[in-house]
């Protein structure tokens, strides 16, 4: 679509057949401009970037893609962002998702501190950080939970100490993917240790090169990389890498989680992960054999497929139906403070039953020459756990629905 | 219907059709106030030991708004909409465990529209547009949701039809002002509209049923007789009958999604209020997290019955929706919606602890409407069993 063709159209309001025509344009930008097979394992989200040459690859993709006009439509363009309707984007990002293309690895920047900082950053950290977590050049981390303290962010125990012009950080922060890559991180700090638990807390952009950080490797149960802990020994940061006030920390994570959780939009776009869903251990049960026949042919195996597919589809629905206030009106946060607890449970338990469909095949492991489809599909259950764990267990995000959503008492 | 239709295949990737008209919106509101001012609890209750089970002022009042003759043509007098506004208005019937015979009505309604003659269109549809209760008889001794699996039968004698053989579960019928009647005739199902004046009340028997808001009875139609033109036959009886198929499956989801958020309800009061070990019981996770999953499931339910609604307003607005997709979201929304309600019936009546296993908690009204629903027109086992020959196709 031209420029002229496209101005025109946000002056009118987008037609449903300038989004078709939009559309066809996407798939076939997406069709011509797919990257070469990386002839490695690439790995399923930015959670599990654990080689150089995996990060060099999807890094190139996020580059491409953006510089075709594809990532960060709805931002502000004064910024580096497109400036178009969302309408643009989602068609994008479905687009994405449909031909199985690789994800775009800066998602902390470019779903959670990008947004954040459009929402309620300063006009100097828009300028200063917008247009880098677009185009790749700066990869965002995220420092929020710590080793001992599980889901509960307010205990974050990593302290943040003003002197002069500075503060000075010490402490340890954990979970940090692409920490080893990221030029920045966003930092949930204690700078006072004697206010009440959450006032204490202040949020901070943090240059990830500042002598005094550093970030080691985690290994997963997997066996791969892609998480750090990160250590701080006496870091000095200037004093406006502060976010908002001191003491706003825990409003300003919980602005981010809300991004997180994919409970706002704002994102900047592009898919985030690997897509694999049902329709995938569909294809999958469609190879496997049962009693000498396929396995689509036994009874238990239809049943099974048939509830995640109502599951998914039920997911699906919810998401529209999100879109219309009168049928959300007795809890308007329902569907989007239970969409990870959802989506996270749905796909752990289905790339569960995955291993099922493989039958004997079903304990060989990545690396082993005949394990099936070179064992991603284990590897991707065990990966489930990161979403089940990660930004909030799902224990902790059924806690979040029944205090929340249906208002029952907290412990 | 049976599983002849193992041919037929869902297009995938599914629709995520949903729509919701302003008038929708208004309807599910009036409604919602309508059914919480009618049937309070209490007056649930005393209607259960009522012979009719439900008020007739109330369905005087139904009517009057129009709920009745709502998927009527306007021809008729009806409102001209479809089974989506019907379902509309039946959530919050589901929600309230109001007692009426709006959906016996509704499945006859839709019998009469999908197969008779212009002529019995017009005598009946304008007779329930004021007030008339129809009924469907479908089911029979061996229990089998099939409706093409008839026993009873029609033979025609000159200008007249004989019926022979017993339904079951026919609701409402001794209130009822009309029958819709699945018979054999000729080896082919045929649907048979009868005025109750010629059933009769001694071929009624009241049957005991789990849900005590409801009524239904056995039906024993040895020489019942009708003019044969009276007979829906051939085509239009298979129409017929699954036009009544598909309104059941949509208004039992729809009032199983209300249910769900009615005994939902009633939990989170009691959650709210009981305590024990000096906390109040809400606080513990076992109940908390429990409820979070009720909310799933009253959530995805909703979300597959406004779906399936809205397939079936595209589709009465001509816009080209295959049958056979309305068919798959159907039986979605009714294994979600009717596995979901007897889950959250069922945690209802364990978290009520003692007092769940009395006949005063309220628990058990919402577990009884959720085993009739889950067991009317196929339970979910039954749906994923048809879903599964509609969405896995044969190995390629």
């Amino acid at each position: 679509m031209s420029a002229t063709a496209l101005a025109s159209d946000l002056e009118q309001g987008i037609s449903d057949e300038a989004l078709e025509a939009f559309r066809e344009e996407v798939a076939q930008w997406f069709a011509a401009n797919r990257p070469p097979e990386p002839g490695f394992l690439l790995p399923e989200s930015f959670m599990e970037v654990g080689t150089e040459e995996q990060f060099v690859y999807l890094r190139d993709w996020q580059r491409k893609l953006y510089d075709a006009g594809y990532l960060g439509m709805a931002w502000p363009k004064a910024y580096g962002g497109g400036g178009r309707p969302q309408a643009y984007q989602d068609i994008v990002n479905a687009e994405m998702a449909r031909q199985k293309l690789p994800f775009v690895p800066n998602t902390i920047g470019l779903n959670w501190a990008g947004p954040l900082i459009l929402a309620i950053g300063s006009e100097a950290e828009k300028q200063r950080y917008i247009r880098g977590i677009l185009n790749a050049d700066d990869i965002w981390c995220q420092g929020f939970s710590e080793p001992d303290q599980g889901s509960d962010l307010a205990n974050s125990q990593l302290r943040a100490v003003r002197d002069g012009d500075h503060y000075v950080l010490n402490g340890s922060k954990i979970w940090t993917s692409l920490g080893s890559h990221a030029k920045y991180m966003i930092l949930l700090a204690r700078t006072n240790p004697e206010k009440p638990r959450y006032d204490g807390l202040s949020f901070f952009l943090v240059p990830m090169h500042t002598p005094g950080i550093e970030a080691r490797p985690i290994r997963k149960l997997t066996g791969e990389y892609g998480f750090n802990q990160t250590f701080f020994n006496d870091a000095r940061i200037p004093a406006d890498c502060l976010m908002g006030r001191e003491g706003e920390g825990w409003k300003i994570a919980m602005l981010t989680l809300t991004f997180e959780r994919g409970a706002t939009g704002g994102q900047a776009g592009g898919i985030t992960r690997m897509a694999l869903g049902v329709g995938d251990v569909l294809e999958l049960a469609r190879r496997s054999r049962r009693d000498g026949r396929p396995a689509l042919e036994d009874p238990f195996v239809r049943d099974q497929m048939v509830r995640f597919m109502i599951e998914d589809q039920g997911d699906k629905l919810c998401g529209a139906r999100g879109g219309i206030p009168a049928l959300c009106s007795e809890r308007p946060q329902a569907i989007p403070l239970s969409n990870k607890l959802r989506r996270s449970e749905h796909m752990r338990r289905l790339l569960q039953f995955s291993l099922s469909l493989q039958g004997a095949n079903a304990v060989r492991w990545m690396g082993d020459a005949d394990a099936v489809d070179g064992g991603k599909w284990q590897r991707s259950y065990f990966n489930s756990f990161a979403s089940t764990i990660g930004g909030g267990t799902s224990q902790i995000q059924a806690n979040i629905v029944g205090e929340r959503v249906l208002g029952l008492p907290k412990d | 219907m049976g599983h002849a239709d193992s041919a037929m295949k869902a297009s995938l990737p599914l629709s995520h059709l949903m729509r919701f008209s302003d008038e929708q919106s208004m309807l599910l509101e009036t409604a919602t106030a309508f059914c919480r001012d009618k049937s309070p609890i209490a007056t649930v209750r005393q209607r259960m030991t009522t012979d009719a089970g439900f008020d007739r002022a109330v369905w005087d009042e139904m009517v009057a708004l129009g709920w009745s003759g709502m998927a009527i043509p306007e021809r008729f007098g009806g409102s001209g909409l479809t089974l989506a506004e019907v379902a509309t208005v039946t959530e919050p019937i589901g929600r309230h465990l109001l007692a009426t015979p709006l959906f016996s009505t509704q499945l006859f309604v839709q019998a009469v529209i999908a197969g008779a003659s212009p002529t019995q269109q017009a005598l009946w549809l304008s007779k329930i547009v004021s007030g008339a209760i129809g009924t469907v008889a479908l089911f029979e001794q061996d229990g089998d949701w099939a409706l093409d699996a008839i026993a009873a039968s029609a033979r025609i004698e000159g200008n007249a039809a004989v019926l022979a053989g017993n339904k079951i579960l026919v609701g409402d019928a001794l209130q009822a002002d009309c029958f819709a009647v699945s018979v054999m005739l000729d080896g082919a199902p045929a649907i048979a509209i009868v005025p109750a004046a010629d059933i009769g009340s001694a071929r009624l028997r009241r049957e005991t049923i789990i849900d005590e808001t409801r009524r239904s009875a056995s039906l024993s139609l040895a020489g019942v007789r009708l003019p044969a033109s009276a007979l829906i036959t051939g085509e239009a009886a298979g129409k017929a009958l699954e036009a009544v198929r598909h309104a059941g499956l949509l208004l039992a989801s729809a009032e199983a999604a209300g249910g769900i958020a009615g005994v939902l309800g009633v939990v989170l009061d009691y959650l709210n209020l009981r305590k024990t070990f000096g906390r109040k019981i809400g606080s513990y996770q076992s109940l908390k997290h429990t409820c979070a999953d009720i909310l799933i499931g009253l959530e995805r339910s909703r979300s597959h019955v406004y779906h399936a609604a809205s397939l079936i307003t595209e589709a009465a607005a001509g816009s080209e929706t295959s049958a056979i997709d309305i068919d798959v979201a159907l039986r979605m929304a009714k294994v979600e919606a009717g596995d979901s309600f007897v889950f959250a019936g069922d945690r209802a009546v364990q978290f009520h602890g003692g007092f769940g296993f009395t006949w005063e908690c309220d628990a058990q009204l919402y577990l009884r409407r959720a085993l009739w629903l889950q067991y009317a027109f196929g339970d979910a086992g039954h749906h994923r069993r048809r879903l599964a020959d509609a969405l896995l196709s044969p190995v390629g």
